[in-house]
């Protein structure tokens, strides 16, 4: 297409040849990827892989060498630091680690958004963060306690609760239901859909888990090797064609994967 | 590597250290002043580092005080000029001592807490995180910390200033057999203000450097707890290498003709 597009038409995330290096070792060696607004991508890949790396690009908690990240239609490679943070207000972020403010109760990390950033005032931000936690299934006796008084598990339903507290625009999920039951990562699946169905935002999530990607993508994109090699709807995901993602998506250690493995 | 080499290339990383803590300075004050600005984490930070300071402080100078009148007593009367010691107290503990005692222990106390809290957020990517949530970290994190110690060290200063000259007066008075008023008269006499100010001024220059090198190697730890145990290391000799050439350097501009 040459023409430019309609706003709506318009990716909400685009990324071309994005490029991030640390010294010697290349981790994303020229990225492509479109994520359209109201879409839930899953970024499957093996430990290591780079996926971390490429959400904190996009987030501009790191700075890619060079390529192009679109956001809305604005290219924020390069942007200076105060007009980067600008784009904040429209993310959302679940780390990998967590990543609670072990200095603040839970229920005012869940808030920490709404009050530092939105400006709400404390008993309403409170009553949201209550609302919020209940959605991840804590109650408010959990609200009053230090997150170093947390399983690993809840602390991972906490940060979940804080990085949708603030409703944004756009979401990200660093391994969501890694360290929780099938059912609780159910739950959480669930969590994930209706705030992509429910308040029209886009999600861009990483998962090992196989039965949470099935559930939660509109689309997969499977990184190697520093890029995207496949992509395309999660219906297609077992008819591929991709021996690299046959092998991931049924977790065999014989294939193409392990055989790069070897060669390392 | 040949030896010119190395010398060379810790020269460099010894440059691009300086820019960095430059950059990082330039950076952290210019959030000083641009709002918005957080009140109660200022208050919190001036709890922590000014009042929980207080007993080592007060301790720390009471002692300086009362061996100072011992020594330079046992030391003038050699030439008969004991009406010095009270002179001399005060005039060491405000001018030198104090400032230079309490920065070193406050370096020891709050430099330390600094760098491990902020290398601990640091590692445990509490730092991104603030950053995501649309908080600056430097204004949340670093202001309220370089504020705090900036202002609360020349009021623990003070604090030490006084409790200094009355361990001098204690030992004076006591033990060395002064009279009370001719103590209190001789102390008085030979104060300038110049004295005090420059002790406080002093002290507000440690404090800042205090602060400043807990955040800048807080936030720049990497790799775990070894890199939070390194940073806090650092961030205490780099502080209190800092108030000792700071020190001379203040000493000089106020007091050299
Ligand atoms: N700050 C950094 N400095 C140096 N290397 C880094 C840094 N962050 C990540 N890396 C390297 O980049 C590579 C990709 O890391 P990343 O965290 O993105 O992996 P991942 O795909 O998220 O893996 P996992 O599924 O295990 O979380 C790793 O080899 C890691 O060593
Ligand atoms: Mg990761």
């Amino acid at each position: 297409m040459s023409t430019p597009s309609p706003a709506n038409d318009r990716p909400k995330i685009r990324l071309r040849d994005v490029r991030k290096s640390f010294g010697s070792k290349v981790v994303l060696d020229g990225i492509d990827l479109d994520v359209g607004k109201a879409e839930s991508l899953v970024v499957i890949g093996g430990s290591g892989s780079g996926k971390s790396v490429l959400l904190k690009c996009i987030l501009g908690l790191l700075d890619p060498d060079s390529g192009v990240i679109e956001i809305d239609g604005q290219n924020v490679v390069g942007l200076p630091r105060a007009e980067r943070e600008a784009f904040m207000h429209k993310f959302g972020m679940l780390f990998q680690g967590g990543a609670l403010f072990d200095s603040l109760p839970v229920w005012e990390n869940v808030a920490f958004g709404l009050i530092q950033g939105e400006g709400m005032d404390r008993v309403k931000a409170r009553e949201v963060a209550l609302t919020k936690l209940a959605q991840v299934g804590l109650g408010e006796d959990v609200s009053r306690l230090s997150p170093a008084e947390l399983s690993g598990g809840m602390q991972k339903r906490v940060s979940l609760a804080r990085a949708i507290a603030t409703e944004p625009e756009i979401i990200f999920f660093d391994e969501p239901t890694t360290g929780l039951d099938p059912i609780m990562a159910d739950v959480i699946n669930d969590l994930i859909v209706k705030c992509v169905r429910e308040l029209g935002a886009t999600a861009m999530s990483i998962t090992h888990d196989m039965a949470s990607a099935r559930k939660i993508a509109d689309r997969v994109a499977m990184l190697y090797h520093g890029r995207i090699i496949w992509e395309g709807p999660v219906g297609d995901i077992d008819a591929s064609g991709n021996d690299h993602v046959d092998q991931f998506i049924h977790g065999r250690a014989e294939g193409p994967i392990e055989m790069a493995i070897r060669r390392e | 590597m040949n030896p010119l080499a190395r010398i060379g290339a810790a020269f460099l990383a010894f440059l691009s250290a300086i820019g960095r803590i430059g950059m990082f300075t330039a950076t952290a004050v210019s959030h000083c002043v641009r709002p918005p600005f957080y009140a109660n984490l200022l208050l919190r930070q001036f709890l922590e580092i000014g009042y929980y300071s207080l007993p080592v402080v007060g301790l720390t100078t009471l002692f300086t005080g009362m061996v100072l009148a011992l020594q330079s007593y046992t030391g003038f009367s050699r030439f008969s000029a004991e009406g010095a010691v009270a002179t001399v107290v005060v005039l060491s503990m405000t001018r030198e001592l104090a400032p230079v005692l309490a920065g070193l222990m406050v370096a020891g106390r709050v430099g330390a807490a600094i760098a491990a809290e902020i290398g601990t957020m640091r590692v445990t990517e509490q730092i991104d995180a603030l950053t995501t949530l649309s908080t600056n970290p430097f204004k949340y994190l670093i202001v309220p910390r370089l504020l705090g110690a900036t202002i609360s060290l020349p009021l623990l200063v003070l604090i030490g200033d006084i409790i200094g000259v009355f361990g001098g007066y204690l030992v004076g008075v006591y033990k060395l057999d002064f009279n009370q008023g001719a103590y209190i008269h001789s102390t008085i006499q030979y104060l300038e203000r110049m004295d005090v100010i420059s002790g406080l001024v002093k002290a507000a220059v440690f404090g800042f450097f205090v602060a400043l090198m807990g955040c800048f190697h807080g936030f720049h730890s990497r790799g775990g707890a070894q890199g939070v145990g390194a940073a806090t290391t650092n961030a205490v000799v780099s502080a209190s290498i800092l108030i000792l050439i700071a020190n001379y350097t203040i000493t000089e501009l106020f007091f050299a003709r």
